[in-house]
């Protein structure tokens, strides 16, 4: 359950940026490769942002598809796991392109 | 206020920890357009605080010559185990110093003390992994310049210490043979991340249906440069493999440092 500690790094990030105002939305991007389940972020986002300036916002959540690159016959696909081979040649030394994302993309505040 | 990395008494874990000290923002902060904008563009990563931590634990060990190691695995794969049987072949060779990580009791850390290694127990409560502040917080108890290999013994878990950078120079999976043989895919974030896998137990294969030869090849499907050795730390069978890649370890970090 390590959502609990993202969740709670989430709320640092978003005390540290909202300089004194009160966060109504906080927009962040969950890769599907990131090890990091959108559900149970959500799960912990009200008991994380209670008593901060942060309680009461709406969590939107972005996920962001796993694509990966096959380094030997360069085509690029969509990667829903690490263990996943090349649909093209069947190699497995994939170049993740993108899906590791944990990242708080933007907050508003009034 | 620690002088370490400026956090208060008592807030040395991660959640409710707010340091004023060390905010390790990459995005900046810009108002959106207009007058009572209320947009404001962040752009960080969730784990930037860890990873600066990290960043810097990792500094400290090539700054003292030390080959740090993150031994992370499901509890009961073997890993106090094998640290016993490493710490008393290692002795008079290498230096060597373990924190041991789990939720409740310094069971594991009695255990070290008992090979005369310096070892220091972090409970992390409810908390399912290390992260890198609890690191840098149990190197105080060290005499940093007096370690050639730093073990940290992770929470018992494949899913959650894959996520937090330590500072190590590798994780090291222990994997033992009384597990599925579909570890490595039924936790791929764990296996892709880690750069040896132990297999443990081997020992104990002629009771067992488990197949090495598929687990392995679901480990390099998962990550195909992990470097992967049989071993029992029981009876000491494939051992020699292990403490040649410490040795191996230890030899690079020094060069690199100049120890």
């Amino acid at each position: 359950m390590h959502e609990l500690s993202i969740t709670q790094g989430i709320v640092d990030i978003c005390e540290q940026h909202a300089k004194g105002g009160l966060v109504t939305s906080v927009t962040v991007e969950i890769g599907a490769l990131s090890g990091v389940v959108p559900e149970a972020v959500e799960f912990c986002f009200e008991a994380c942002t209670r008593g901060t300036r942060l309680e009461g916002a709406q969590l939107l959540i972005e996920r962001v598809p796993g694509k990966g690159r096959c380094p030997d016959c360069g085509a690029t696909f969509a990667l829903a796991a690490y263990y996943d081979p090349c649909p093209g040649c069947g190699a497995y030394s994939i170049e993740v392109l993108s899906g590791e994302e944990l990242r708080v993309k933007e907050l508003e505040v009034e | 206020m620690c002088t370490t990395c400026g956090c208060s008494p008592g807030t040395h874990h991660h959640h409710g920890h707010d340091h004023q000290d060390h905010h390790h923002d990459q995005g900046e902060s810009r108002p959106g357009e207009g007058e009572g904008a209320k947009r404001i563009a962040v752009e960080t990563d969730i784990l930037a605080k860890n990873d600066h931590l990290a960043a810097g634990n990792r500094a400290l060990f090539r700054d003292k010559g030390i080959f740090a190691l993150n031994l992370v695995s499901s509890p009961g794969s073997g890993k106090t185990t094998i640290l016993e049987r490493t710490l008393t072949r290692l002795e008079g060779k290498f230096r060597c110093a373990v924190i041991e990580g789990d939720q409740q009791t310094d069971n594991d850390a009695r255990r070290i003390a008992a090979t005369g290694v310096p070892v220091r127990q972090i409970n992390t409560g409810a908390g399912c992994h290390l992260d890198a502040h609890m690191v840098l917080h149990a190197l105080g108890s060290f005499q940093l310049d007096a370690i050639d290999i730093l073990f940290i013994e992770n929470v018992g878990n494949l899913v959650c210490p894959a996520a937090f950078d330590l500072g190590e120079d590798h994780k090291v999976a222990v994997l033992s043979v009384t597990e599925g043989e579909d570890k490595p895919l039924k936790y791929p974030q764990m296996f892709h991340a880690a750069g040896l896998i132990l297999m443990n137990k081997v020992d104990l294969l002629p009771h067992l249906d488990f197949d090495m030869a598929a687990c392995q090849e679901m480990a390099r499907r998962v990550n195909p440069g992990i470097g992967i050795i049989e071993a029992s730390a029981r009876t000491g069978q494939g051992m020699d493999a292990w403490y040649e890649w410490l040795a191996q370890g230890v030899e690079s970090r020094r060069l690199a440092s100049r120890k």
